[in-house]
């Protein structure tokens, strides 16, 4: 009960640390990357950039999520199955062993 | 029962909303992946003919180790969902003023190996290429080339190195992590410089670009290293056995880290 308190607590420790980590800069003065653009990927400001300057650009995606806020409800929904998925497959992982542990077995 | 309940519950509610904040704290950017028609036709077929015998390999590995243990699928599941979400999460660098992610893929080789963590990256790939407008299908082997070849294998590689040499399990995660991140950006580079050098010479252009990376993920390999060390020791508390099984740790390991 301790440990698996324990964990949680570091579970949740984790989770601010990385909450802090993405919100921090956002009140941080920033050293703005060349293209002037603030917090682009560094797809943008670095392959497209190199690709642009050789005479290559970006085509359309097959399937075309980068239109206004359809791309955040994609990344939403990733978010909540990619959460979930993990969640239930560590939950699976964590209770084999309590179950082994009560039971004595392998 | 029910602590054992509210524990694994505990746990879900925390991965979901750990997920959900990364996904959500910023607007989604791409990074390391190379996008739709920045690769020429001909090494768009070159890195699929690299990546596809890995590929191979690692399904049947799947399917032999599958068979073995009961844990291994459910520890596959957890590892595909995290080097999904990991791979997707837009992280925030002051330093540059940029964003990036990291790539997970040095965790789920240590915890699964690097054949089977190729797997696991490409179907991270495919999905991000087909729904989030992430990568791309023609670049989708130059991708898995460096993000689950490279970044599998060099993360295992210097694992093992570290663990070999006597250190413990969170600084081997560590700069498994660390390394796996870099190699996958350098590979990157290495791709692009290949396929764009056109007359040019290779080495300048290569440099240029690992050169335009590194005030993005020389942070981010640092963070890339204190998440792969965290889940190895975590998995190591939770379950220590699973560890030996996986031949991370050996059975005489599996009480101390």
């Amino acid at each position: 009960m301790k440990t698996s308190g324990r964990s949680t607590l570091c579970l949740c420790a984790g989770c601010a640390l990385l909450l802090v980590l993405l919100l921090i800069p956002a009140f941080m003065p920033l050293n703005a990357s060349e293209s002037g653009a603030k917090w682009q990927g560094v797809d943008e400001s670095v392959v497209e950039k190199v690709a642009h300057e050789h005479g290559r650009e970006i085509h359309t995606p097959l399937i075309n999520t980068d239109q206004g806020d359809l791309l955040l409800f994609v990344f939403l929904m990733a978010g909540v199955v990619g959460g979930f998925t993990a969640g239930y497959y560590w939950k699976s992982l964590t209770e084999q062993k309590e179950v082994q542990t009560r039971t004595g077995g392998e | 029962m029910t602590t054992m309940k509210r524990s694994g519950l505990k746990s879900l509610v925390v991965l979901f909303l750990a997920a959900a904040i990364g996904l959500l704290a910023s607007t989604p950017a791409h990074a390391m992946h190379i996008s739709e028609g920045i690769l020429p036709f001909g090494w768009c077929v070159f890195w699929f003919a690299v990546a596809t015998p890995f590929v191979a390999l690692a399904l049947r590995r799947l399917k032999r180790d599958s068979g073995k243990d009961l844990a291994f699928k459910p520890l596959v599941g957890l590892m595909a969902a995290a080097v999904f979400i990991i791979s997707c999460v837009p992280v925030p660098v002051p330093t540059a003023g940029t964003c990036s992610h990291p790539c997970g893929t040095a965790m789920s080789a240590i915890l699964l190996g690097p054949l089977v963590s190729v797997l696991v990256a490409t179907v991270a790939l495919l999905i991000q290429a087909l729904f989030l407008a992430h990568g791309g299908l023609s670049t989708l082997g130059a991708n898995i080339a460096s993000m689950g070849i490279v970044g599998s294998f060099s993360g295992f590689i210097v694992f093992r190195l570290l663990r070999g040499a006597g250190a413990n399990l969170s600084v081997s995660g560590f700069f498994a992590g660390l390394i796996a991140d870099w190699a996958t950006y350098l590979t990157t580079s290495v791709t692009l410089a290949l396929a764009l050098k056109g007359t040019d010479a290779f080495l300048p252009l290569a440099t240029k670009i690992a050169i335009a990376f590194i005030p993005t993920q020389l942070p981010l390999g640092i963070l890339e290293g204190a998440m792969t060390a965290g889940m190895v020791v975590l998995l190591h508390k939770k379950r220590p056995d699973l560890l030996v099984k996986m031949r991370v740790i050996k059975a005489t390991q599996g009480v101390s880290p």
